[in-house]
């Protein structure tokens, strides 16, 4: 690794000065919470940072608090913490799923919540150093190349797939990310933060320099709220998902009141299902309505030459979790 | 394989280095305070001296910021027992603990360790003895060619800690960050519950 100079903060404040303040000097500054992707960045020469600010030492960004609106995660809650943690097991089940599905305990042990949702794609063209959109260039290699794990929605002109497995459970709850930069704060809905290729194809989501993703907000779980995180992976353990899907119901008995279909590994962003959603509402669930949505999740799948098997994978996973959450 | 070596003598040969690794180091020493001063740094390459305690003895070391803990603890620290795989989070053989947590010290840079309480496999052992785990693993045949056996040792003493009697598919979920090259995850699993089982039969 390149020499660089790490610092560990104690407070937001003193982070975001010493993030601009080294922009000003010409340095290449980079933030790091868990540092199980950003150290992989720096190791494989597809970052060269000077300073390194690290943001777990902030005590106040750091932890779950509960209020009369729902929940508040800090940025730097670990998802280890997160997947123990009793309030959201019970409640936001599809969050507690997501955090505990990441990886490994190692990993989650160090792994911050929001290095989850800001790490890097894993696209192979990019993490082996190929100068594609996401490395400083023009062109996206798995669009004619090695493409099994890319896209099959919302892809062009970078084809990747979001990596983080808590992405899609907080666009299923409704959840709002909080920023704060050199400019200020400001809050951004869930589904905003993340950004298709066409908006930027060098970046994922709505993060500008110098700017830190400090905390996580979901609103209070209503009566009849049920959700759960469905990850299928190419082995048991231990990676990204191919297809996952993060699902939130309000059920009145039988009934679907309400419904957030949203996927993972499979689109740029978290891939939410609108039109199956729209037509869960306002119908009991059965087989012959869960086999109807299970069909309609694929609408508008756009296969490259290697990955149409995620075109059935999406349907068994909506399927699935579907007839999990009405038993 | 030359017809003369069986195979069971080659695992016990690989066992004994197994154990001699893990019971020689400082690990003796509880609590005395080690400086270990500063050891050669590259030119221009920001340095700052930290202080973390290692194994239950308290060390002072100048680190460079870009060093790993994986590194400062083989190369610096001379305590080679945690093994350095991939370097990038994906094999398990660099597992410490931090704080009693399981942690890839690949993964981590020693500055970040400031204050902070690492065991290593060299930690485990205690006056000479082996720890019942490592016991199990020889007991159990649980190294082959031994490379991921100080990662897995730690991911199974972090799980014994919290919870002394595990199922078996706690076990395996608790050391599914610990890949085993020659693939003897059924011997892992075994071991750790045998050494569970020891546990408790040492409690009542
Ligand atoms: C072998 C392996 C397997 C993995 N498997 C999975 C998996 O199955 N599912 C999954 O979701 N992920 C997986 N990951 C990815 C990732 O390492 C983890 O998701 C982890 O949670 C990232 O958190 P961190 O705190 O370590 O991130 P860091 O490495 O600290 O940061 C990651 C990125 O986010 C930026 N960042 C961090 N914090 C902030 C902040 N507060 N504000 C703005 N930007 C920030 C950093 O600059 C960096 O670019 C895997 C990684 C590895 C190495
Ligand atoms: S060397 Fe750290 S996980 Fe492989
Ligand atoms: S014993 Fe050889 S890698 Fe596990």
């Amino acid at each position: 690794m390149k020499a660089f100079t790490s610092v560990s903060p104690r407070s937001l404040p003193d982070a975001v000065t010493a993030l601009s303040r080294a922009r000003q000097q010409g340095q290449h500054a980079i933030i790091v919470g868990g540092g199980s992707d950003a150290l992989a960045l720096i190791k494989e020469r597809l970052i060269a940072p000077d300073l390194v600010v690290r943001l777990t030492g902030i005590r106040q960004l750091d932890g779950i608090a509960r209020d009369s609106n729902g929940l508040t995660i800090g940025g730097e809650t670990t998802l280890a913490a997160m997947a123990r943690h009793d309030e959201l097991r019970r409640a936001y089940g599809v969050l507690a799923q997501a955090a505990e599905s990441v990886a490994t305990p190692q990993i989650r042990n160090a792994g911050t919540l929001a290095g989850n949702l800001a790490q890097r794609p894993w696209c192979w063209y990019y993490r082996n150093g190929f100068t594609c959109f996401k490395n400083g260039g023009n062109t996206c290699y798995s669009a004619a190349g090695e493409n099994q794990f890319n896209a099959i929605f919302g892809g062009g002109p970078s084809f990747i797939v979001h990596p983080s497995d808590t992405a899609p459970a907080l666009v299923a709850l409704d959840a709002t990310f909080r920023i704060v930069g050199p400019k200020g704060e400001r809050t951004v809905p869930a589904a905003q933060f993340f950004t298709l290729p066409t908006v930027n194809p060098a970046r994922e989501n709505a993060l500008e320099d110098d700017e830190v993703l400090t905390s996580i907000h979901v609103p209070a779980a209503k009566a009849g709220m049920r959700s759960l995180y469905h990850k299928v992976m190419d082995r048991e353990a231990w990676t990204h998902a191919i297809v996952s899907a993060a699902a939130v119901l309000r059920m009145d008995g039988n009934v679907c009141r309400d419904a957030r279909i949203v996927l993972g590994g499979v689109a740029p962003i978290p891939w939410r299902l609108t039109e199956v959603e729209k037509l869960l509402v306002g119908q009991t669930m059965n087989d012959a309505l869960i086999d109807r949505a299970a069909a309609a999740s694929t609408t508008g799948a756009r296969p490259l030459r290697n990955n149409a098997y995620k075109v059935p994978l999406v349907q068994a996973v909506v399927g699935r979790a579907l007839t999990d959450l009405r038993a | 394989m030359s017809p003369t070596i069986s195979r069971r003598r080659f695992l016990e040969g690989t066992g004994a280095a197994v154990v001699a690794t893990t019971i020689a180091g400082p690990s003796g020493a509880q609590g005395t305070a080690d400086i270990t001063g500063t050891p050669p740094h590259a030119p221009g390459a920001r340095t700052t001296r930290i202080s973390l305690t290692v194994n239950g003895t308290a060390r002072q070391i100048e680190v460079e910021h870009r060093w790993t803990l994986a590194e400062t603890l083989r190369d610096h620290l001379h305590l080679t027992g945690t093994k350095i795989g991939c370097d990038r989070g994906e094999c398990g053989a660099c597992t410490v603990l931090v704080d009693d947590t399981p942690m890839y010290a690949c993964s981590q840079l020693a500055i970040w360790m400031d204050g902070r309480h690492i065991t290593t496999v060299e930690g485990l052992s205690a006056n000479g003895q082996l720890d019942p785990l490592q016991q199990a693993f020889i007991d159990h045949d649980a190294p082959q060619c031994g490379f991921c056996t100080s990662g897995q040792l730690m991911s199974a003493k972090a799980l014994l800690a919290a919870n002394p009697a595990p199922t078996i598919d706690e076990v395996r979920a608790a050391m599914t960050g610990n890949v085993c090259r020659c693939s003897n995850y059924a011997h892992y699993t075994e071991a750790v519950l045998a050494a569970s089982r020891q546990t408790d039969r040492r409690r009542v």
